[in-house]
């Protein structure tokens, strides 16, 4: 990345489109500053906003280009930015969502792996991924699928070599230094340490994806029987494609 | 369902994909929902338009051909885009005007000749109920289709048209210059942006001054092209929203052009952009056809795009 050119930054993103560039890395509280553009560009650009796309570092703008010219967008921009302040960071920020998981070799066969790569046992891996609040920085992959962090650095952990053919909805999964949930059945290669009850992505509700950016989770661990009462599925995870073919 | 809808169609060969498609489904997509919609939307506006659709009318994009219809009821409708070998019953079905269709009569789709998807409107359109504001079906996010669930063509399907439908009436037949020879080398438009003053100078060079080769490593997510290989000193990326046409370049220095059914964030360098028609006429691309890539500015491209849709009349933020 240049790091010379100044932050932030407005970006072509072709005739429909401005990628507003903020920040370098990912940082926590870049959240504050991106909640707050997500919502100025909404009140900025009206009936002529088509799609805002959050992500860790950056806001992708898409516009109607009947309506306004690529040209007027990029003014209004400059206009948003120049006013911009960030969120008030406080406890209540972002809604808090709760996620039911049952922490299990059968629902997360890469437990055990983790756990034995982190130098920990697998209480302590549960310990760990439970104890702390995670915010969401992006939504991606999949309808509903969020990326959220950030791990403790000790769950840190590579995605697999050969990603899963199928994981089942409801995975919850480490990968990096993040973690998420599969909102429905897709390939994946991330590590899967169990399983949540919660409906991720359901088209019947009001927002359709249970988390947003900016929300914050916390994983709660539940035993089988609350997890099965719950609606979640029991039905084991397949090993890594490597080593079912092997 | 909010329209009467009848029965237009019967599916009695499904062929390896054909799809529904509206304009697309917009304002979800920082939920991770990504855009769908016709791939190549030049002739999916034609096709409604030569049958007196409104802009955004269902069409069903067919992919390879291989599909068999069997009328229902008395139809008009309009195939526009590739030459698929469409027959009605035993004769060639005209391409790019409207077509009457008495009812039993078959539709039949063979093997690209020129093109790879052609795309079906009937007037009055095809009726679905919307998903999250769009009946565009995207198979992998099980979203959108007849059923809702995502789901191409299937034998034995029955295809519901609307009954109350209001028509304008159609165009006689699309102008010459309007029907491309998808065969004929190409220059894609694309507008410079992103990273790409990250890229060598001469990747940058090459990117515009080489023939790249369509991969058949193609589908509605996106196209590899084959060529020069393309270096970047950005390695990775912290991943952000990726638009339409985007021209991402992974590690192995070989572009990938994004289209409808892409991911809706994404974490590889990029060239910039194609224009929308320039990505619909990749889309048409046969793997081995050979493109070139030419940087146009922004505002160009936005005058080129404008002209292409006021012949069409799409009402301003009514692309679902």
């Amino acid at each position: 990345m240049s790091v010379s050119l100044q932050l932030p930054r407005l970006e072509p993103a072709g005739i429909d489109g401005w990628m507003v560039r903020l920040f370098e890395s990912i940082e926590e509280d870049n959240l504050l500053w991106l909640t707050a553009l997500t919502r100025d560009c909404e009140a900025a650009f009206g009936q002529a906003l088509i799609d805002l796309v959050p992500s860790y570092t950056t806001l992708l703008v898409v516009f109607d280009p009947l309506q306004i010219s690529t040209w007027q967008a990029r003014q209004s921009l400059v206009e948003v930015l120049a006013k911009l302040t960030p969120d008030e960071a406080g406890a209540d920020e972002g809604e808090l969502h709760e996620l039911p998981t049952w922490y299990d070799p059968g629902v997360g066969p890469d437990l055990a792996r983790v756990a034995e790569r982190s130098a920990m046992t697998v209480d302590e891996v549960i310990d760990a991924h439970s104890r702390r609040d995670y915010r969401v920085f992006a939504l991606g992959f999949s309808p509903g699928f969020a990326f959220m962090g950030l791990l403790d650095s000790r769950l840190h952990c590579p995605r697999l070599d050969t990603p899963r053919q199928k994981v089942p909805a409801g995975s919850v999964a480490m990968a990096g230094q993040q973690t998420a949930a599969y909102p429905a059945v897709t390939p994946g290669g991330w590590n899967l340490v169990g399983r949540t009850s919660a409906r991720l992505f359901d088209r019947n509700r009001e927002g359709f994806s249970l988390l947003k950016v900016g929300d914050r989770v916390r994983f709660v661990a539940v035993d089988q029987q609350t997890f099965e009462r719950e609606g979640g599925d029991t039905a084991p995870a397949e090993a890594p494609s490597a080593e079912v073919t092997s | 369902m909010s329209t009467r809808a009848i029965s237009g169609f019967r599916v009695t060969r499904a062929g390896p994909l054909a799809l529904l498609q509206d304009s697309g489904r917009f304002g979800v997509r920082h939920l991770g929902v990504t855009q769908g919609g016709p791939a190549d939307l030049h002739a999916w506006a034609w096709a409604n338009r030569l049958t007196g659709n409104a802009w955004g009318t269902p069409v069903l994009e067919i992919t390879f051909g291989g599909l068999e219809l069997q009328a229902e009821g008395d139809l008009t409708i309009a195939v526009a885009g590739a030459d698929l070998a469409a027959r009605q019953n035993d004769k060639p079905l005209p391409l790019w005007r409207p077509v009457t269709l008495r009812q039993g009569e078959r539709i039949t789709f063979g093997t690209p000749s020129q093109g790879l998807r052609a795309y079906l409107a009937v007037a009055g359109g095809f009726a679905a109920e919307p998903v999250l504001g769009s009946v565009a079906c995207v198979v992998r996010e099980q979203l959108g289709g007849f059923d809702g669930q995502g789901r191409r063509l299937a034998e034995g399907d029955v295809l519901t048209i609307r009954a109350d439908a209001r028509t304008r009436p159609g165009t006689d037949e699309a102008p010459a210059a309007e029907r491309p020879d998808y065969t004929a080398p190409v220059t894609l438009d694309l507008l410079p942006g992103a990273q790409i003053a990250d890229f060598t100078g001469r990747s940058v060079f090459d990117a515009f001054n080489s023939d790249w080769q369509v991969d058949d490593r193609a589908d509605r997510m996106g196209v590899r092209l084959t060529g020069p290989t393309l270096h970047c000193q950005t390695g990775s990326m912290v991943s952000e929203g990726i638009s339409l046409g985007a021209v991402q370049v992974p590690p192995d220095g070989q572009p990938i052009v994004l289209l409808n059914d892409r991911q809706t964030i994404g974490g590889y360098p990029r060239l910039g952009n194609l224009t929308p028609l320039s990505a619909s006429r990749l889309a048409q691309c046969q793997p081995g056809q050979t493109v070139r890539l030419r940087a146009v500015g922004a505002e160009h491209a936005l005058r080129e795009h404008r002209r292409f849709l006021a012949a069409f009349d799409p009402q301003p933020n009514a692309r679902s």
